[in-house]
């Protein structure tokens, strides 16, 4: 089976979900690409699009056709010669209009599992829950006689344990896409021992048409992603945690949020970030880790807590920031939330004074978005953290201790063969969390 | 040509700003002037410097394809909406793709020579931002064969025809002189356009320009051998001028000094059907110049000022050779030796042209008319250049489709 035979009949679980929509409409223009090619002629290509919920799966119609529309537009050049023998077929919006009907009438939108049970190739993008993981691949593999392999978007679950735990004899890979998958160049592969060969060389060549950035992680729950996300989220709870009897919990999340934005020059505040992420997904992230890794505590009281005051972030719908450690407004952070009280504390209230407190940026601080555009970036970053190493305000002490828990956790991740070299890690970091340096340098030391 | 039997003038020009991307106001998110907004006030504009619409005998409107930009035929009735008094006169529109502004002047010329009008109101508008550009381009590949050619042309239908002919003069002529004098045509468009407060790069301020514009093309995302520098913008704008008799003038109350008058043309016209026959020649402008000129009785080097038709740098590199400036080959050393530059020999397009100003596609022919007006009569503000008494002559080239329609125009002020 070659890899256009292994694409004909795809499944995606979770199809309407975050991750699960990001993959369909990667695959569907994949498959797309491979039913215009004139080797394939007269083929039918099949994407499963499950879900359970029917009215995400209505939702994933539409902005299937928005973001196929928006891709169709960008490469015109190249469909009007994949259309070329369609006399029909003139201008740039017929064969645009064409190429969205294509597209969107390869992907079958389904509440039924077994609509998976013809899959060649079956792409797994459901909750971060092992059991759930388990039982769904175990349903497919039951009910399919195809045999097929199995991608999982997991970001956390060890491979070897779905294979064994569903019995798939190596038929499954971790293929870890980065939020939202049709933006984001990173892929994390992960291979088990049992993987096959030949799923892996698949994998690659997937990854390679679909234009991705892959990074090889060991598997080892959390991989490179989360192996770092994760404790530097921990470490930024356990800095809230020491602040807060002096600054009180908002004050406390306020400052640690900056410094690990602007101090940090990284493009969101590490609780924004897990509010992207939403609190639940961390929680269950942090428990499929803490479950697994020896002699590491991978926990918070604090995230269980306010998950179970009802604070959970993540995303709505439409793609906007729901509001966890922080509220949003225009999907900018406009307050943080107080668990005594219950309520969100405008930063207005908190600003002057912690900002008082964490003290001034050097003159050479640069924000995140100068940064990373500009030619020069590593002579500015490290003239500012050269400048923030010798600033001796609260903020560039915390901000430099930070950066240097951040290097640590880089290099365990090495040293734990997490990742194969410091700079898949920085890699990681680089294009997954797009920061604009790796942790694993030389700025802090 | 024989002699006119009377003689034909412009004056009262006016230009709306050209409104698309490079303009601080332009936001494609938020609702824009529409085409009534542009026609009524070029219109206006140019009324209110004749005194009033019942000074006009008739109408002419040149556009382009408003039908497919804005779903609007029938053009020629929105001219009474610019004056209450226009109603129940004579109004036409004329449509040649890009040269439809320069065959509204023309049709204008004809009407005063005629004499059936002694003052002509001429507009010319497009309003082209109401699509993407990738859809704009199968609009405005309407200019060329739709049946013979348009299957297998590219997405960018014209960028890439212009692209194919500088492709052929890389290779016949050199790749890096031509591409550096593309580069300077750049510079110079929009540091006039910087002096205009309508041009559309009146806001730009990129610092060193010729290197920008010397960024390489991209042929996968866009032509083989052009940029977006090398490209004439979308724009949103119109132009309007009163074409009139000396017996026009006096009844508008404007003195011979604030005219041109209009000393020849070249209104030609070449196959649509029919690929040119040299890909680094612009025979039809060529021919459009050459008739212009000697109706005028006056050769390239008597001419103060030049608004060509540079829809893209290559337009322009060809445009010199076209005109009789320079040699076949020779048009990028022209560029380059600074002849066209405001303070050049002969300083080519003043406020920007095409690429500068912007380019509302049935609209420009009308607009370089402006220009030339404004120069010639010493109305050009800051943007003006200077027109040295031996050599008074203006020319506007307006151009039409691959070479296909050019209507080239000889002035001086008449006064």
């Amino acid at each position: 089976m070659n890899y256009a035979d292994r694409l004909e009949n795809v499944a995606v679980l979770g199809a309407a979900g975050k991750m699960g929509s990001g993959i369909v409409l990667l695959t569907a223009l994949e498959m797309a690409d491979l039913s215009l090619d004139p080797q394939n002629k007269g083929r039918t290509f099949a994407l499963n699009a499950i879900d359970v919920s029917s009215a995400a799966l209505a939702g994933l119609t539409k902005y299937l056709r928005a973001q196929v529309l928006k891709t169709a537009e960008k490469k015109v050049n190249a469909l009007r010669k994949a259309y070329e023998s369609r006399e029909e077929l003139v201008e740039n919006e017929e064969i645009i209009r064409q190429y969205v009907e294509d597209v969107v009438a390869l992907i079958r939108p389904t509440t039924c599992l077994e609509a998976a049970s013809e899959a060649t190739l079956v792409f797994e993008a459901v909750n971060e829950n092992p059991d759930l993981k388990v039982k769904l691949l175990s349903r497919i593999e039951a009910a399919n006689a195809k045999k097929p392999w199995f991608l999982t978007n997991t970001s956390s679950i060890p491979i070897h344990e779905l294979d064994e735990k569903v019995g798939l004899g190596g038929r499954i890979i971790g293929f870890h896409f980065y939020n939202p998958p049709a933006v984001q160049k990173l892929v994390e592969v992960i291979r088990a021992e049992s993987t096959a060969p030949e799923l892996a060389d698949f994998a690659g060549q997937y990854a390679k048409r679909l234009r991705k950035t892959v990074v090889p992680s060991c598997d080892m729950a959390g991989f490179i992603g989360n192996g770092h996300f994760m404790r530097d989220a921990l470490y930024g709870i356990a800095e809230v945690e020491k602040l807060c009897p002096e600054h009180g919990f908002v004050g406390a999340v306020y400052m640690v949020n900056r410094i690990t934005q602007e101090f940090l020059v990284r493009p969101m505040g590490i609780f924004q970030l897990v509010d992207y992420v939403g609190l639940d997904v961390c929680q269950f992230i942090l428990k499929v880790m803490n479950d697994r890794l020896p002699n590491a505590v991978l926990h918070s009281d604090l995230l269980d807590r306010l998950i179970g005051l009802g604070v959970k972030g993540g995303q709505f719908a439409d793609g906007s920031q729901k509001d966890g450690f922080l509220k949003y407004e225009k999907g900018r952070p406009a307050g943080v939330y107080d668990p005594e009280k219950q309520v969100y504390v405008p930063i207005a209230e908190i600003a002057a004074r912690a900002d008082a407190k964490l003290g001034a940026l050097p003159a050479s601080a640069k924000p995140w978005k100068a940064v990373v555009g500009a030619p020069d970036r590593p002579a500015i970053l490290e003239a500012f953290f050269k400048d923030l190493k010798s600033s001796q305000t609260m903020g560039a002490e915390m901000a430099v201790r930070y950066g240097r828990y951040s290097k640590a956790i880089g290099e365990g991740l090495v040293k734990d063969g997490v990742a194969a070299t410091a700079e898949d890690v920085n890699t990681v970091l680089l294009t997954g969390f797009y920061h604009a340096y790796g942790p694993v340098n030389p700025y802090f030391d | 040509m024989t002699k006119p039997r009377r003689k034909v003038f412009m004056t009262a020009g006016y230009n709306t700003i050209s409104l698309g991307t490079g303009r601080k106001e332009f936001n494609p998110k938020k609702p824009r002037p529409g085409l009534e907004e542009y026609i009524k006030e070029a219109g206006q504009g140019t009324l209110k410097q004749i005194g009033g619409g019942d000074k006009v005998d008739e109408g002419v409107i040149g556009n382009f394809m408003a039908a497919r930009f804005n779903k609007q035929g029938h053009l020629n009735a929105f001219i009474p909406s610019v004056d209450e008094s226009l109603r129940w006169k004579p109004c036409i529109r004329v449509e040649g793709a890009c040269a439809s502004g320069g065959l509204g002047l023309m049709t204008a010329v004809k009407s005063v020579l005629a004499e059936t009008a002694d003052v002509v109101l001429t507009i010319g508008v497009e309003v082209q931002n109401t699509v993407k550009a990738i859809y704009g381009a199968d609009i405005l590949g309407g200019a060329g064969w739709f049946r013979g050619e348009r299957k297998k042309g590219h997405a960018y239908f014209f960028p890439a025809g212009f692209s194919d002919r500088a492709g052929v003069y890389f290779e016949k002529y050199g790749r890096e002189r031509t591409r550096k004098a593309f580069a300077r045509w750049y510079r110079n468009a929009v540091e006039n356009a910087r002096l205009c407060e309508t041009a559309q790069e009146y806001h730009n301020t990129c610092p060193d320009l010729e290197a920008l514009a010397m960024t390489e093309p991209n042929p996968k995302s866009f032509v083989d051998y052009l940029t977006v520098y090398d490209c004439s913008k979308v724009s949103d704008a119109a132009a309007a001028i009163a074409v009139v008799s000396e017996k026009g003038l006096e009844r508008a109350g404007i003195p011979k000094a604030e005219a041109v008058e209009v000393l020849g043309w070249g209104q030609v016209e070449a196959d649509l059907t029919l690929p040119p026959s040299d890909p680094t020649r612009l025979e039809t402008t060529a021919r459009a110049v050459e008739k212009a000129l000697a109706m005028a009785g006056i050769t390239a080097a008597d001419l103060g000022t030049v608004e060509c038709h540079d829809c893209f740098t290559i337009s322009g590199v060809l445009s010199m050779e076209a005109i009789g400036l320079a040699k076949q080959g020779e048009g990028p050393d022209y560029i380059l030796s600074g002849a066209t530059s405001r303070t050049g020999a002969i300083p080519f397009n003043t406020n920007g042209g095409l690429i500068g100003w912007g380019h509302p596609t049935g609209g420009t022919g009308v607009r370089q008319a402006v220009t030339v007006w404004h120069q010639l009569t010493g109305k050009a503000g800051k943007w003006q250049v200077e027109i040295k008494p031996e050599r008074p002559y203006g020319l506007s080239v307006n151009m039409g489709g691959n070479d296909k329609t050019v209507v080239a125009i000889v002035y001086r002020r008449a006064g």
